[in-house]
Order: C-alpha cells, then sequence, then structure tokens
C-alpha cells in the first residue's frame, strides 16, 4: 500500500529533479531566463535613460571594501604592467568606432572627471559603499566616434579565469552613455589597488558587481555579443549563465 | 428537527479565480523559497543597513540549507536567480490580479474583512478553543472563515506577499535607482535583504500551519475543494 508519507517523499524528490531537469532542459529553461528580459524591459520601462544610482555621503562609505572575483591578473604581462606603474599600459579603444584609440593612464586622468559615492551590490547578496572616480565612458567612446552600427561595448580584462579564458563584459548603450558610467582609476580617493582591477575598473552602477569589469585593457565596440567569447556578453554569462541584464 | 430540510451536503466554496491563484501562488512560492534558500547559501549573513559584507557585521548567520529544500538541488546561484525572477513575475502579478479581482468581485469585502467584535480576547479565545477541539467551522454559517483563518490570510495577502515583494525589489540596483524610496522604507539594501529573509521565515511558517490544518480538517475534502470548489460540509 502506497501511504502518505511515501507519496510525500517520492512527491518531493519527483519535485526536486524535476526542477533541476526543467531548469537544464529547452523549453523550461528558456521560460524561466524570460524572466530576464521582462525585469530588463520594466526597469528600462519606469526608470529614465539617465535616472542616477542612489550617491552616499563620504561617512557612509564602507570601513573595509572587500575584494572579490579575481584578486589579480596572474599573468606575466599584467605583471609588467604592474610593476612598472601602468606607464606603459595602454587603453585600447577598437571595434566599430572610426578613430581607434590606445589611451595612458596620465591621459584618463588628464580628461574631465567624475567622482561618485556608490553601493556596489554583489550578486551573492552583499553590498559595499565606496567612491569612485574616472572619465565617463561616454567621453572615451565619443573621441573613438562610435559607429552608427554598434549595439554593444565589451570590456576585455587581463584576468584569466579559472578554465583559462580572459574575463569580459559587456554593456548596451543606454549604459554606456549613463552619466554614472566611469572607467574608474581611483577608489576611495588612492590609486585602484590591484585587488579592486587596477588600472582601470568599470563603474555602471545600475547593475551588479560582476558587470563592473576590472583590469580593463580593452574596449572594443560591436553589433552584436555573438562572436564574442561564448557569444552571451561576459565570461560568468558564458561560464555560469548568469543573467547578462544584472539590474535585478 | 428531523423533520427539517437537511442543509446542503456539498456547497460551493472557493470561486474559479481564488482556485486559480491559489495553485499558480502556491507553486510560484515554492519555486520561489527553493531557489531563495540556494541564493542565501551564496551569503550566508544579514546585516541592517544599507552595505554589508563581512560577517563579523552580520545580525544573523544563516544557516546553510540543504539541497533537498534547494532549487536547483546542486549549488548554482545562477540557476537559482533564473529560477527566482521569474517567479518573482507570477507572484506579483499573480497577487496584484488577484487582489484587484477579489475586490471586484467582493470575496475580500465579504469573507476577509475581519469585523471588529472578531478581535475582542474573548471571541480570539472561543476561536483559540474551537481550533483545540479541532472545530473549524461555524455550524450556523460554515462556509465563512473563523476569525484566525481571516487574521492569517489578510496578514498573508496584504503584509507579507507584498513585503516579500517589494522588499525582494528594493534589493535590486536599477530599482534602487528607479525607486530609491523603496529601498529607504526598509532602510537600506541590506535590511531590505534581512527583512526579505523574514518574510520568507513567515511565509515558510504560515505554509506549514496552512497544510497541517488541512490535513486536520479532513484533506480530501479540503484539497477537492480547492480544486473543483466543491465542498462537503462537515457534520456538527
Amino acid at each position: 500500500m502506497i501511504t502518505r508519507r511515501t507519496l510525500l517523499v517520492t512527491g518531493a524528490a519527483g519535485l526536486l529533479t524535476g526542477c533541476d531537469s526543467i531548469g537544464r532542459s529547452g523549453a523550461g529553461k528558456s521560460i524561466l531566463e524570460s524572466g530576464e528580459d521582462a525585469h530588463r524591459f520594466l526597469q528600462r520601462s519606469i526608470m529614465g535613460r539617465d535616472t542616477l544610482a542612489r550617491e552616499f555621503r563620504a561617512d557612509q562609505m564602507s570601513p573595509r571594501f572587500r575584494v572579490n572575483g579575481s584578486a589579480t591578473a596572474d599573468t606575466p604581462e599584467y605583471a609588467a604592467l604592474s610593476a612598472g606603474k601602468f606607464v606603459d599600459w595602454r587603453l585600447k579603444i577598437d571595434g566599430l568606432v572610426r578613430r581607434p584609440l590606445a589611451i595612458s593612464l596620465a591621459q584618463l586622468q588628464a580628461m574631465p572627471q567624475r567622482a561618485q559615492i556608490t553601493r556596489h551590490d554583489c550578486v551573492e547578496g552583499w553590498s559595499a559603499i565606496g567612491k569612485w572616480q574616472g572619465p565617463h565612458l561616454s567621453r572615451i567612446l565619443d573621441l573613438a566616434q562610435l559607429k552608427p552600427e554598434a549595439k554593444f561595448i565589451v570590456f576585455h580584462c587581463a584576468d584569466r579565469m579559472g578554465d583559462g579564458s580572459a574575463y569580459y563584459e559587456s554593456i548596451d548603450l543606454i549604459d554606456a552613455y549613463h552619466p554614472q558610467t566611469i572607467l574608474a582609476w581611483a577608489m576611495n580617493d588612492a590609486p585602484l589597488s590591484t585587488g579592486h582591477g587596477a588600472p582601470l575598473r568599470l563603474r555602471v552602477e545600475r547593475q551588479l558587481g560582476y558587470k563592473h569589469a576590472k583590469f580593463v585593457m580593452r574596449i572594443e565596440a560591436v553589433a552584436s555579443l555573438a562572436g564574442i567569447g561564448g557569444g552571451k556578453g561576459g565570461y560568468w554569462e558564458d561560464s555560469n549563465g548568469y543573467q547578462w541584464y544584472a539590474g535585478i | 428537527m428531523d423533520e427539517d430540510a437537511p442543509p446542503p451536503k456539498t456547497i460551493m466554496r472557493h470561486r474559479l479565480v481564488t482556485r486559480v491563484w491559489h495553485w499558480i501562488n502556491a507553486l510560484a512560492v515554492l519555486a520561489l523559497i527553493g531557489s531563495g534558500l540556494t541564493i542565501s547559501n551564496a551569503h550566508k549573513f544579514l546585516y541592517w543597513g544599507q552595505a554589508g559584507a563581512n560577517p563579523r557585521d552580520a545580525w544573523l548567520h544563516v544557516p546553510r540549507w540543504p539541497s533537498w529544500a534547494t532549487i536547483p538541488s546542486y549549488y548554482s546561484l545562477s540557476a537559482a536567480r533564473t529560477w527566482h525572477l521569474f517567479f518573482a513575475l507570477v507572484l506579483a502579478f499573480g497577487l496584484l490580479a488577484y487582489l484587484i479581482w477579489s475586490l471586484a468581485n467582493r470575496h475580500i469585502q465579504r469573507d476577509l474583512r475581519v469585523r471588529r467584535a472578531e478581535l475582542k480576547p474573548a471571541h480570539l479565545i472561543a476561536d483559540a478553543r474551537a481550533h483545540l477541539d479541532l472545530r473549524f467551522h461555524d455550524p450556523e454559517n460554515p462556509a465563512a472563515y473563523n476569525s484566525f483563518q481571516k487574521l492569517s490570510y489578510v496578514a498573508v495577502l496584504f503584509v507579507l506577499l507584498p513585503l516579500v515583494i517589494f522588499s525582494g525589489l528594493a534589493l535590486s540596483p536599477g530599482m534602487d535607482a528607479a525607486w530609491p524610496w523603496l529601498t529607504d522604507i526598509f532602510g537600506g539594501r541590506q535590511s531590505a535583504r534581512s527583512v526579505h529573509f523574514i518574510c520568507m521565515a513567515l511565509l515558510t511558517l504560515f505554509i506549514v500551519v496552512h497544510l497541517a490544518l488541512v490535513i486536520l480538517a479532513g484533506p480530501l475534502n479540503e484539497v477537492r475543494s480547492m480544486i473543483t470548489g466543491k465542498w462537503k460540509v462537515p457534520e456538527a
């Protein structure tokens, strides 16, 4: 005889394995993943293109700001650049631009700057408040003269991940031209430490931490994310299925 | 008394909208709790205020949830988020539609309105005694919810579910830009995260008590009434 208990236990076990297979399989997975697009659509509908992320007072800054992700970019090239205090480092801007650029750290520091005290929200759930400073990404894109077919901006990084591939991230032009989207070379009034992504880190304040690419080496303008890495727009998106839109 | 016509044995207990919403919502809440526990495993510490990242600042060290309780059963924060973000929309828009509909068909005003007299201590004590005797229905009006039932449904519909939805939204950096007042209501993102967790715990408590009472009240009759709407009036 089937007791209620057996029914409940097999039912629960069936539910769980069912959930795992729904989450992995084609149709179930794509239905669940449609949530990301819905959230992006809804959020973009209620917020203006230039709606600012919250900024904080200096006394609200976190006493300790956790280093997360790659603590360093463990390559000989990066070690050499870091040893030379990034004097030989150049930020390359290429792809769908009329004027490819190679910009030095000193040039970035000489551009008009924006400083902002914002809350960094990790996908894991923790938050830390820090001060970031650097030029607007929009200014650099304007200097390079984006071609009209450019739809996404890709950030290629120096850090190598577990599978040996380089970290990368991407954002669309709405976030690329957002007034708080900066290329930060300073954090908490000091040059970026290695752990926080020296010499340059993206700040894209309306999204979660993994979008804020560290150790940025090259910025590429593209029409589609399909040809980059695994095609999903970022290292975590490709390797683990993290959401490309990380506004939620 | 025997000559009187016996009361109808079976009545229509739950309207179609209530039944449909109940099951959609049950599915969404279970998926959200399971995937939420996986998300909790990613950082098992809760804080108050805007920021918080170091375990020593935490007010609560949450246990690591075992795989039988989590969705997916293996640890994957990204997969859990995919589940969570999808069913969050089902929960929020499902609740919104249900509340609007239930105002329109007067389900809320008729069946869920808590009368002042029901809150009197004497009445609540009597209701508690009746629960302990496993008498859940007023023989005069068996389809009506008892006072504890009303109070818990009102707490879930109008307090816990809205709170869990809005505290969840306050965790989103996009929403924090769009609606900064929402994060302020909770006193910061990490406070919202704590409130979100507490609401989940209270909803889980509600589910446990709810299921226990369904079993005590007669599970077949109760579950059938939530599927077909038909409910056999228990003999007094």
